[in-house]
């Protein structure tokens, strides 16, 4: 077979294939995947999965019809095992291939393991795909008293969902704040406060040195100081690796992901990569990145397959996240990183608030708290070049969105 | 089953059947309907699931909560009266048909 190969059908890979196809891509287009579940959403998986809110079955969010009206061919429980770019081939399991004219690799990321003595008792749980999620949940059923090992998105979503179900939770963070990598020390401490009143438990700056367990399963984390904490059910989510090895293999260049250009295009003609397999240059942050987000793998798929088809729509977009814990709706634009200038417009105590941040006069990134309209005025404020002055965010008179209108024409 | 009626801003058309307790966006992602995106699966986080909602129809979907209206306050689409974010609608009965319009561009 000939045509355009994917491997992965999560959000990158389905999404490269839709767009290749969408912009008149006529050749077979045959997508294979290790998972057997049709593609499902990933977001869900820490919160409303969780909760019994949302089913199985309404995870998925492509079905057999959408591929066959597509002419896509999904091929799931398949682990491609190498992939040779001079014979343009992709191997399969039990010496099948399947020969290409262009690739995408959308192979995505793992969750970290940790490594300390006791680390593979049962009862030690990662939270990435939805046999992940399917697990977690039995067990957080059966569950009193849960440690979670790591203070970033998933582990926070996963510690207010287990609080929701009215869990004891523990969350051990080795940094000194919460969600460090993502957010100001600002929203930090209010998430903090936020869980601190749920009645979870947060321990800062503390290292998990070992698990003790009861008869192979854990039972309790042994912390740097000594201390331990009881445990039966523990979910680690302490960061993501790309599932890059594949490509290195290959001979691909690899730096934290395959290194693409800004139509997800590797080195070698016709190999591309989207999402959190991928390392760009993002003109936002002015630097190199991967980043783990739906709307990095759709929009840098989305250039992938143009490009594939012939067409043209280069990845260009801010890089946006959000959380939901609780009653709490945190929604991030932008990059903050080294900041030197910050405004804060609404207020903290009260839970509804955006943070504006500058670096050399330019606004870079805004996370916002419960502020829906602000972060959609700050995305395209961000996009189009446009900053209010730190007093203008820090304003509630001001208008944000007259600047929008204004940057949306300057830039038109 | 009812079924929701897709027009794009070139005035192209697709119907899609959905179950009345999926979202309009979420039959949308389903069939792959350009323009509609839907990331946040239904949140109200990333508002790109943008539509407008025939005229005729408006009464005939839920109204607007106050974290939809606040998004929808500055979607990169034209912000229209029946601007709505998809994920929010769902094609209740007696109605057999949602006509929904997909704006020119989404966030």
């Amino acid at each position: 077979m000939t045509g355009l190969v994917v491997i992965g059908a999560s959000y990158a890979g389905v999404q490269a294939a839709l767009a290749a196809r969408d912009a008149g891509y006529s050749q077979p287009i045959t997508i294979v995947c290790d998972e057997d579940w049709l593609p499902y959403q990933r977001p869900p998986l820490s919160k409303d999965f969780l909760l019994g809110r949302i089913s199985e079955q309404n995870l998925i969010l492509r079905d057999e019809t959408f591929f066959e009206s597509k002419q896509i061919n999904l091929v799931l429980g398949h682990r491609a095992t190498a992939i040779d770019l001079r014979a343009r081939r992709v191997t399969l399991p039990g010496d099948n291939a399947l020969r290409f004219e262009k690739l995408v690799i959308g192979t995505g990321s793992r969750a970290r393991r940790i490594a300390v003595p006791g680390a593979d008792l049962d009862g030690i749980c990662y939270l990435r795909s939805v046999t992940d999620a399917i697990d977690l949940k039995v067990r957080l059923a059966d569950a009193a008293e849960i440690v979670i090992v790591g203070g970033g998105f998933i582990g926070l979503e996963v510690a207010a969902s287990a609080a929701k179900l009215g869990k004891k939770v523990t969350v051990v963070e080795a940094s000194k704040r919460l969600l460090e990598r993502a957010v100001s020390p600002m929203v930090s401490t209010f998430l903090l406060d936020t869980h601190l009143q749920a009645g979870v438990n947060v321990l800062l700056n503390e290292a998990v040195t070992s698990f003790k367990g009861d008869d192979r399963t854990v039972a309790s984390v042994v912390l740097g100081n000594g201390a331990s904490v009881r445990a039966d059910l523990v979910l680690v989510g302490i960061g993501g690796i790309a599932n890059d090895e594949l490509a290195s293999s290959a001979g691909l260049k690899c730096t934290n992901g395959i290194v693409v250009d800004e139509h997800g295009q590797s080195e070698t003609s016709g190999i591309f990569a989207a999402g959190d397999c991928a390392n760009h240059f993002n003109r936002f942050c002015e630097s190199w990145i991967r980043l783990e987000s739906v709307q990095n793998a759709q929009d840098q798929a989305k250039a992938a397959g143009l490009a594939i088809a012939g067409a043209r729509g280069p990845y260009e977009s801010v890089p946006r996240f959000w959380s939901d814990q609780y009653d709490v709706k945190l929604q991030i634009v932008g990059l903050a990183g080294q900041y030197d200038r910050h405004a804060v417009r609404g207020s903290i105590d009260d839970g509804r608030f955006s943070v504006f941040y500058y670096r050399q006069g330019r606004l870079v990134a805004v996370d916002s708290v419960n502020r829906p309209g602000e972060q959609m005025a700050a995305r395209r404020l961000i996009a189009g070049g446009v900053s209010p002055t730190p007093e203008e965010a820090a304003d509630p008179s001001f208008d944000l969105k007259s600047l929008v209108t204004a940057g949306d024409k300057a830039g038109a | 089953m009812a079924q929701v009626r897709f027009v794009q801003h070139d005035g192209s058309e697709k119907c899609v059947e959905v179950q009345r307790d999926v979202s309009v966006m979420l039959a949308a992602v389903r069939s792959g309907i350009r323009g509609i995106d839907g990331e946040c699966g239904g949140c109200l986080d990333c508002a790109t699931c943008h539509v407008y909602v025939d005229e005729g129809q408006a009464s005939s979907v839920p109204p607007p909560s106050e974290e939809e209206l606040e998004l929808l306050s500055a979607v990169s689409g034209e912000r229209k009266p029946n601007s709505r974010l998809s994920c929010q609608l769902k094609v209740l009965a007696p109605l057999k048909e949602l006509v929904v319009r997909v704006p020119a561009r989404q966030s």
